[in-house]
């Protein structure tokens, strides 16, 4: 008997293990950014490492700072792109895209897999079945170095949501109502395993985007089982052969939410947390200065179609700056020829190169004092945008692109109905 | 790593996440630490780092550096002076990056400690004493694997020391 993260540990370590137990377990695959990469550089030698052990499985994007803006930055910059020459691993520089983007597009990541990323929001690729998760420099450098990561299997939390969403409400939505269910630590140590009839309804896309919330509440993985449409979007991106994994029918979970979505409308995250949710109502109205569309958690594609749907032949608010940055060159290059990236900027949208975009407030969008960004990033404390007297409030696509037409945080059933 | 620590207590709440601790502005630019570690808790707490002498404790709330997986966070703890940080509960990447780095972390009630309190941490006896109120408090044990990287400096030395994992 086994869920999802113990079935998975157990196949990488050759025996059944149960939550709670230590294991030293191989990862297949391992990436580090812009943000970490150069401590995980420093670490690899001050642990005495020489060479990659396999440097097909390491992946450095650099995606968080670009182009960069700063002499101090261009130097790490630098350093990365030696480090990788030199040991052989494949460097994504600037204009690639985001990591969590990356990654599963370039078909990197597979479902039963162990994967570790040295950014928080690796859990992305929970969607495809993969148990993924955020490490440090050390941790990232010592499986550099071994092939090896030790980890404590983890409990999970097993939640089903049920219904089906209404137009107007998203992936997104879902994520937001999960976060502000389980709250920031809910699920401290844990894993999360997500089914349910919204989520089968979801396009892998969408799922990425509830598995990158789940490490908001402390989750150390955000699990999706595989279904036609994982076999579907893996078609074309690997030659790999993979082995889904499933939770076993006699699992144990340390906590089980049912829950019917069919009457939920848009969330919104409001500042200086994640788990500060209400529904769009009780916001409705509030002015905004920027509205930010992109990252790892909305900058796919579907996302930049649900935000074009809305702002295609209309103008975003004579008093709001309005900012997209598509997740990688593969989602820009789709958005320019299916024309959804004309609609944007004709909209009045500014675009970014394919990275992080200004969400955590390293460049390209730093609001000013007192200002009200919505964004559909996934934080919002207090001087993540490189301000702490700017506000940041989250919300889907769809809902920050209303919203930049209304020049106010604005409920998108008003015109999707 | 000295096994018993005193030092005055800096109190802050809960949910103190990374980016509080060193912000995603700062940490792009330069992997020196101690350049970095003016900026500790700018956001929330300016002018923080001034207060800190070399010794002093930081003590949280509940989900102690929530957010993202930066290893800054600790290591700029480290260069700001500070020996180590107590909280009600940690958030699970913070909590490996500080046993990793060497920076010890104690999982306590630290609801009755209030900001200046002087401290006695005993990680040996698993006990943190506090001097002005007089208040015993009892710390949560880590997991052995976690002791044994903390107890040989962090992970680095951890892998010098056996030339690799040697945990199991």
């Amino acid at each position: 008997m086994g869920t999802i993260a113990e079935e998975i540990l157990s196949n990488h370590v050759g025996k059944k293990v149960r939550a709670g137990e230590i294991v030293v377990a191989p990862v297949d695959y391992m990436m580090s950014q812009d943000g970490t990469t150069p401590l995980t550089i420093k670490a690899f030698h001050d642990l005495g490492g020489q060479k990659v052990l396999d440097p097909s499985k390491y992946a450095i994007v650099i995606d968080h700072n670009v182009p960069s803006p700063l002499e101090g930055v261009s130097n790490l910059h630098k350093q990365m792109r030696e480090f990788a020459r030199k040991q052989g691993v494949k460097i994504f520089d600037i204009g690639e895209g985001v990591c969590h983007t990356l990654l599963p597009e370039s078909g990197r990541v597979l479902p039963g897999m162990i994967v570790i990323g040295a950014d928080s929001h690796t859990t992305t690729y929970g969607a495809l079945n993969v148990f993924s998760t955020g490490v440090g420099s050390t941790d990232m450098a010592a499986a550099l170095i071994s092939g090896k990561m030790w980890f404590k299997v983890p409990q999970s939390i097993k939640i089903v949501y049920e219904g089906e969403l209404q137009k107007g409400v998203y992936a997104k939505d879902v994520a937001l109502h999960m976060v502000a269910t389980l709250t920031a630590n809910g699920a401290t140590y844990k894993a999360l395993e997500i089914y349910g009839s919204i989520i089968d309804d979801l396009s892998i896309e969408g799922r990425m985007t509830i598995s990158n919330l789940a490490v908001e509440t402390g989750a150390k993985a955000g699990l999706v089982h595989v279904d036609q449409k994982t076999i579907d979007y893996l078609k074309g991106k690997t030659d790999v052969p993979y082995k889904a994994v499933y939770a076993t029918m006699d699992a144990h979970y340390d906590r089980v939410i049912v829950e019917d979505l069919s009457g939920m409308g848009p969330q919104i995250a409001c500042p200086p947390d994640v788990d500060n949710v209400v529904g769009v109502e009780k916001v409705a109205g509030l002015k905004v200065d920027q509205v930010y569309i992109g990252t790892c958690t909305n900058g796919r594609y579907e996302d930049l179609e649900a935000a074009a749907d809305i702002l295609g032949g209309k103008h975003v608010n004579s008093h709001v700056r309005l900012i997209v940055a598509p997740a990688s060159k593969e989602t820009y290059l789709r958005a320019l020829t299916s024309g959804i990236m004309e609609k944007l900027v004709r909209a009045g949208a500014s675009v970014l190169t394919p990275s992080c975009g200004p969400c955590v407030g390293t460049c390209n969008g730093v609001p000013s004092d007192g200002e009200v960004v919505l964004s559909t990033a996934n934080r919002n404390f207090k001087g993540r945008m490189g301000n702490t007297k700017a506000e940041i409030y989250l919300a889907s696509p769809a809902t920050a692109a209303y919203s930049a037409i209304k020049g106010c945080i604005a409920d998108p059933r008003e015109v999707l109905q | 790593m000295n096994p018993i620590m005193d030092g005055k207590a800096h109190v802050f709440g809960n949910n103190i996440n990374t980016d509080y601790i060193i912000s995603g502005k700062y940490k792009f630019k330069s992997t020196d630490m101690k350049e970095l570690s003016v900026h500790l808790m700018e956001d929330i707490r300016p002018g923080f780092h001034r207060e800190i002498e070399p010794g002093n404790f930081i003590v949280g709330g509940t989900n102690f550096g929530m957010g993202s997986s930066r290893e800054q966070a600790p290591l700029v703890i480290q260069a700001a002076g500070i020996s180590a940080v107590l909280a009600q509960s940690f958030a699970r990447i913070f909590f490996r990056n500080c046993i990793n780095v060497g920076l010890p972390v104690i999982e306590c009630d630290t609801s009755q400690i209030s900001e200046g309190d002087e401290l006695v941490v005993d990680l040996g006896k698993g006990v943190v004493i506090n001097r002005t109120t007089g208040q015993e408090i009892k710390a949560v044990p880590l997991p052995q694997v976690m002791v044994k990287i903390l107890s040989e400096g962090g992970l680095a030395q951890h892998f010098q020391k056996h030339g690799g994992f040697n945990l199991e």
